[in-house]
């Protein structure tokens, strides 16, 4: 039997996804840019796409721009908001759990002269919302919060840190990484005040390269790849129509039956902690385990849904992925953008996990098509390993 | 304008009665080397030396890399070929090829030639002279410097005229198969593919033996002692790879040795199984990139309490370097990139916080005793069930 419960890190597409890139790979593989009719049918594929995402979003189809995926819109959200607000102020605030992708692009904009805050998180992954509203001047141009971690699927709330912020200061742009919650979670971003969100295709069955940025309209972002002109100047290169197609057909079959889909990550989830938590030498990471007046469903429910963070003491996390690699369970140690990095987790270590869980610390996640019997599976798999692998630690 | 190759050998030159062996080796090391290129070379032995004409299509800078990859060699010259030895058009050529290929004149030059065809009506100290005076003409600011000249060049005439003067070195060290062969005990690191290709280099065939540990390592752990592999045969030929799944050893050895001993006894027995796949591939040595107190097994002591499980010599030619010494050999050969990716090998995965750094053999060999009751099934059943791959680059 084989569990892949790496969901997080990517998805299978979709057979419809599938069916749809071959055809714009293999029928319609015009350039939406040429005037004839193969350029026509092309740029029929970004239209309805488009339509799709603003329709689910409840926004403009003129407010979405197509990149290459997570990592690009966040880029974009990020340099090309500094950049074209860079007379207003040079002051952006995050937090201390954000990806790799929202790291490394602010650190690039701190060489330029940009001031970064990063705010803490609590032990369940929540913002300390008076720290960030203390750190908020009048340099302040850019709010950067993810809305659902990778590593250990905590929700952050994200209407309410719009609100705090917008009330101290209406002018600062609010910016939400997205990746992780589009498809597990309803977002309108109008309704939760945010100004530009990241979102990628392959986390929920899309293909990988495909991704989009929701720009509120008239939000002041300057484009980070120059060009042929493409989608308004704001993202030059031909469309990656294929990608696109591909990306619109997985937005529309998520979020049918959302509920339903939803209701069953969540049973899974629930399923896999209560299973871990009969394991001797087992913490389960940011479940709101110290609001003991939840009980463990209210309190998963306040988490998202696929994600499940388990630290395994005495073991070594890429130990234990191996070994169940060999039994054809697949899990992620940390998230896999920065598990090959030697450098531990900085997730981990912001909702204070103890020093010594932080290299033993496995990331379980689903998709819809997760089963009761992969999850089982998974548990057995631990039990057998578990014993085994405590014996033989590094003394 | 390179058509042609003349390779340059440097030992095997020293060889008495046997150096056609040395010759031939070298020679079909060479065609080995250009045949995975493409089929546009005609290689030939001849008088101290290697010639190699070309093809059309052939790509110049894509056989300078093959043929720096061929022990043996100790310069590579590429020749400018005139098809014509009508005299004025041998001057023609040769002020032209100077001309492209030393754009400032400002150096000295001496004209070296060789006339194979005897029955060609200019003799050597001829030709030498004439196209002296004819490059001092056409470039005043040339100078002649028999003596201690920047630049030799060449003119051969035989039934075509052959133009060189640069000096491509090669890796030097004598064409492989010509000594016999080793096994290389190959880890993921920095230092055993250096090993494996010094040795290589004074022509011995290598066989490598890799010890995977699952799931302790990783399958890319695996993958990147392939792709060092891999990079190394581009030197030494194809290399049998011997991967021993080396968990349960070790597992047994942490459960019955004291916990300090752990690496040096999972070496001893790391060398016991080499050796034994060394001798049933016909192997007259191992090789190991162990150099002198880089790590707790690498002292003095530590090599002795290994060493001691052999009867092939072990051989170990990085024993007198240092760490960037090695990484600057790692660097030219390639093999560092790959060699730095961060997978744990099977030496680290136990490693005792404080190690013994000076084991007593005696005390080592007791404490092995320990494992007397599975140990050598487990050997056994590790050394039938290895997977082998061939490597070729």
């Amino acid at each position: 039997m084989e569990a892949y419960l790496d969901n997080a890190a990517t998805t299978r597409a979709s057979e419809s996804v599938r069916a749809i890139v071959t055809e714009a790979l293999g029928t319609n593989y015009g350039n939406p840019s040429s005037m004839h009719r193969k350029g026509m049918e092309a740029e029929k594929y970004i239209k309805d796409a488009k339509d799709i995402i603003a329709k689910t979003l409840k926004v403009e189809p003129k407010e979405i721009v197509f990149t290459s995926g997570g990592t690009e819109s966040n880029n974009m959200a990020l340099v090309g908001t500094a950049l074209a607000n860079r007379r207003a102020g040079n002051h952006i605030i995050t937090t201390r759990f954000e990806h790799a992708s929202v790291y490394n692009p602010l650190l690039m904009l701190e060489e330029f002269g940009f001031r970064i805050s990063f705010i803490d998180v609590d032990d369940n992954g929540q913002v300390d919302l008076d720290q960030l509203l203390s750190q908020i001047c009048d340099e302040t141009i850019l709010v950067s919060v993810m809305y659902v971690n990778n590593e250990v699927g905590a929700i952050l709330d994200i209407a309410g840190i719009s609100r705090a912020i917008k009330a101290k200061k209406p002018n600062v742009i609010f910016h939400v990484d997205a990746i992780q919650a589009f498809g597990k979670l309803k977002i309108f971003p109008k309704r939760e005040g945010i100004d530009l969100m990241s979102v990628s295709g392959h986390k929920f069955h899309g293909p990988k390269g495909s991704g989009f940025l929701y720009i509120k309209d008239k939000t002041k972002v300057k484009p980070i790849i120059y060009g042929g002109g493409q989608q308004k100047d704001m993202r030059s290169g031909t469309e990656n129509v294929p990608a696109i197609a591909g990306l619109g057909v997985a937005v529309r079959e998520i979020y049918e039956d959302h509920e339903v889909k939803v209701k069953k990550m969540y049973e899974l989830k629930e399923h896999l902690i209560k299973g871990l938590q009969e394991i001797e030498g087992v913490t389960v990471n940011a479940i709101f385990a110290d609001q003991t007046n939840l009980s463990l469903e209210e309190a998963i429910h306040k988490t998202a849904p696929h994600v499940v963070s388990a630290s395994f003491a005495g073991i070594r996390s890429e130990v234990l992925l191996h070994a169940l690699e060999d039994k054809g369970v697949y899990v992620s140690s940390g998230s896999a953008c920065s598990s090959n990095h030697p450098a531990i987790s900085g997730t981990l270590t912001a909702i204070h996990v103890k020093p010594e869980l932080l290299d033993s610390t496995i990331r379980f996640s689903f998709c819809v098509n997760t089963t009761i019997e992969e999850i089982d599976y998974a548990l057995a798999a631990l039990k057998e390993l578990l014993p085994v692998l405590r014996k033989y630690s590094r003394k | 304008m390179y058509k042609a190759f003349l390779v340059k050998y440097a030992e095997i030159g020293l060889k008495g009665k046997n150096r056609h062996v040395f010759e031939n080796a070298l020679r079909d090391q060479i065609r080995f080397n250009l045949e995975r290129v493409g089929d546009y070379y005609d290689v030939s032995k001849e008088q101290g030396r290697i010639f190699i004409e070309c093809r059309d299509g052939f790509d110049y800078e894509e056989t300078v890399e093959a043929l720096k990859k061929v022990f043996g060699i100790w310069a590579i010259m590429p020749v400018v070929v005139i098809d014509s030895i009508e005299w004025e058009d041998i001057k023609k050529e040769v002020v032209q090829y100077v001309d492209q290929f030393y754009p400032d004149k400002n150096f000295t030059f001496k004209v070296e030639a060789k006339r194979s065809n005897k029955q060609y009506p200019i003799t050597s100290p001829e030709i030498c002279v004439k196209i002296g005076s004819e490059l001092l003409h056409a470039f005043p600011e040339m100078k002649v410097d028999v003596h201690n000249p920047d630049a030799r060049i060449w003119v051969e005439v035989r039934t075509k005229a052959y133009v060189y003067s640069q000096v491509i070195p090669g890796p030097g060290g004598m064409p492989v198969g010509t000594g016999g062969k080793a096994m290389l005990l190959l880890s993921g690191g920095i230092d055993s593919p250096v090993a494996g290709y010094m040795i290589s280099k004074r022509g011995v065939k290598i066989d490598a033996t890799y010890f995977h540990a699952p799931p302790y390592t990783s399958e890319r752990a695996k993958q990147k002692v392939v792709d060092l592999a891999r990079i190394v045969s581009a030197y030494t030929g194809p290399i049998n790879l011997n991967i021993i799944d080396f968990t349960d050893i070790q597992l047994y050895i942490y459960e019955k040795c004291p916990h300090e001993e752990l690496t040096i006894i999972m070496r001893r027995y790391m060398m016991r199984i080499a050796e034994e796949i060394a001798k049933n591939s016909n192997c007259l040595g191992l090789i190991t990139g162990e150099s002198i107190g880089q790590v707790a097994s690498q002292t003095m002591h530590s090599l002795n309490a290994t060493n001691a499980v052999c009867t092939l010599p072990v051989y170990r030619p990085l024993i007198g370097f240092d760490k960037q010494e090695i990484v600057e050999i790692a660097e030219k050969i390639k093999t560092y990139e790959t060699s730095i990716q961060p997978y744990e090998d099977c030496c680290t995965i136990f490693v005792a916080k404080h190690p013994t750094t000076k084991p007593v053999l005696s005390v080592i060999e007791k404490n092995e005793l320990n494992l007397a009751e599975k140990i050598d099934e487990m050997v056994r059943y590790a050394i039938d069930n290895r997977e082998v791959i061939k490597i070729e680059s």
